[in-house]
């Protein structure tokens, strides 16, 4: 617990430090929920814009963050050697790893308060409707995208190119799954793809407790798809996740 | 006291390239060891199977009584690592980042203390981004020592310094060495090895084609390099008895009025020795 909590002081102070992780994991979620806050008419189906965007951004902040946020950081760790220095201490990897996984949830949990704070003072957008069901959901994203994440940085191999290939992801995915607004007008291929993609379900989820106030385990199926994939990635990261540069 | 380091007919290939051809030696406690030799002859292969980074493919290796092939909790709380090239998050402090390597080990030493071993001290609170090249080396050096090691791996170590941030490097790992800590060395700098290692090994081609202590390779050449000009060109004997050559060589030239310019007299460095020994089979 010590040596977690330890790393994990170190892991913050490293992260708020990058100006360049910050703004883009931690602000980026923010700015287009004010963007699209402030575009978007008073409702959609019946519900205000601002709730359902804001639930959206949740989603998207979530993959943003733990998939996209954590694959360019284990990357750029791996291949320039920091990961590989880190072996030859008596660090468990485990430890480094969990420390790595609480500060992506710590992250991503001061951003969701962040979005509820500026939906509800900037958009007068609703707040939870079951406040323990959306904590849980924060805990949920992570798990999944996290995950992924470290699915992702198995696989992907330069840390030049870690960014582009996340975000080729993550941004069709966020509109797909309708992070950025309503999906019901899209061509039914687009549809398609979208009902099996793990934001499309994560989004459906963030909606029914943040907005319905049901229960984080009322749709067993989503709840199932969205812990399906992210054990997908731990699943790859298992098998094929190095802490050496893949130099030779 | 069992050496610190047992090496045993250690083979590796990768592929098709056999980078270990049956290297063996050992490593006494408190001794500081060169591994010598050119790109290419085995050093960091052999120095990462001992630093549990890379398996080998057969022999017998013990670091400190463990196996580095399975690299425990227990080996890795008493090594300490100077790797040829690893990066450290560059938004940390120096002194953050010794402070996070120290909360790695059971009794680290003190963090400051460290610091002045390796004279940071001025750049305590400068973010690692912000080192030279020679400072981001020390700052290297700083947290391989931080967990108190009984055993320091160093790969190439002083690659890209200039003369002086060498001489402070050297200065430093001595010092290392008086305090009891075991040193395993790998150069390309032949003087480095002169100046440091008690017993050096010279690996070609993934084979050490001789080791001991500098003084005795030196030695086993034994031949003194005499030179001079004469008529505008520059003359070189090597000579086994330099005393008698030189008597003669001098007598001569006194009862000639000849004038010896540029007169030298060089005992073989270790470079000389090592160039022998590694450029043969190109020729």
């Amino acid at each position: 617990m010590r040596a977690i909590a330890h790393q994990l002081r170190f892991e913050q102070k490293v992260f708020w430090r990058s100006r360049e992780a910050a703004v883009f994991i931690f602000i980026f979620p923010l700015l287009l929920y004010a963007l699209l806050g402030s575009v978007y008419g008073d409702e959609i189906d019946g519900i205000p814009a601002v709730d359902i965007l804001l639930a959206g951004l949740f989603g998207y902040g979530a993959a943003n963050t733990a998939f996209a946020g954590l694959a360019i950081i284990l990357v750029g760790r791996r291949e320039s050697g920091v990961l590989k220095r880190l072996r030859a201490t008596p660090l468990a990897p485990a430890t480094y790893l969990g420390a790595v996984l609480l500060s992506t949830l710590m992250t991503f949990a001061l951003q969701s308060v962040a979005l509820l704070v500026l939906g509800g003072l900037g958009f007068d957008a609703s707040m939870p409707e079951n406040w323990l069901g959306f904590a849980g959901a924060i805990v949920l994203g992570v798990a999944c995208f996290a995950g992924l994440g470290v699915g992702a940085a198995s696989l992907i191999r330069s840390a030049e190119g870690v960014s582009a290939v996340v975000n080729v992801v993550v941004l069709p995915m966020a509109f797909l799954s309708g992070a950025f607004g309503p999906t019901s007008d899209f061509p039914a291929v687009l549809q398609a793809i979208a009902s099996v993609l793990p934001l499309t379900y994560f989004i459906d989820i963030v909606n029914g407790v943040y907005l319905d106030g049901a229960s984080l385990f009322a749709d067993p199926a989503a709840l199932a798809i969205v812990l399906a994939w992210g054990a997908a990635g731990v699943l790859i990261a298992l098998r094929r996740f190095g802490w050496m540069p893949r130099e030779r | 006291m069992p050496p610190a380091i047992v090496v045993t007919d250690l083979h590796k290939s990768y592929g098709k390239t056999r980078a270990l051809r049956g290297v063996t030696f050992e490593v006494a406690e408190g001794e500081v060891f060169g591994l010598l030799g050119p790109n290419g002859a085995g050093k960091t292969t052999t120095v990462e199977i001992l630093e549990g980074y890379r398996t080998r493919d057969s022999g017998s290796a013990t670091v400190l009584g463990h196996d580095p092939g399975v690299a425990p909790k227990a080996l890795r709380e008493r090594i300490g690592v100077v790797l040829q090239q690893s990066d450290l998050s560059p938004l940390l402090t120096v002194r953050e980042t010794h402070e996070l390597f120290a909360g790695y080990y059971a009794q680290p030493r003190d963090v400051d203390e460290v610091i002045a071993l390796v004279g940071l001290e001025d750049k305590r609170g400068a973010r690692v981004k912000t080192l030279s090249g020679g400072q981001k080396r020390r700052l290297d050096l700083g947290i391989a020592l931080v967990g108190n090691p009984d055993l320091v791996f160093l790969d190439e170590p002083t690659t890209g310094f200039d003369p002086a941030a060498r001489r402070a490097a050297w200065d430093m790992i001595l010092a290392l060495r008086s305090l009891g800590t075991t040193i395993l060395l790998t150069t390309h700098y032949l003087d480095e090895a002169q100046q440091l290692a008690d017993r050096v090994a010279v690996l070609r081609h993934g084979e050490i084609v001789r080791q001991g202590a500098p003084a005795e390779l030196i030695g086993d050449s034994g031949l003194t390099e005499i030179r001079y000009r004469r008529n505008g060109e520059i003359v070189t004997v090597e000579t086994a008895d330099p005393t008698r050559v030189l008597n003669e060589l001098t007598s001569a030239a006194l009862s000639d009025g000849e004038h010896l310019a540029e007169l030298e007299v060089r005992r073989p460095t270790l470079e000389d020795v090592y160039l022998e020994l590694v450029e043969d089979e190109s020729e």
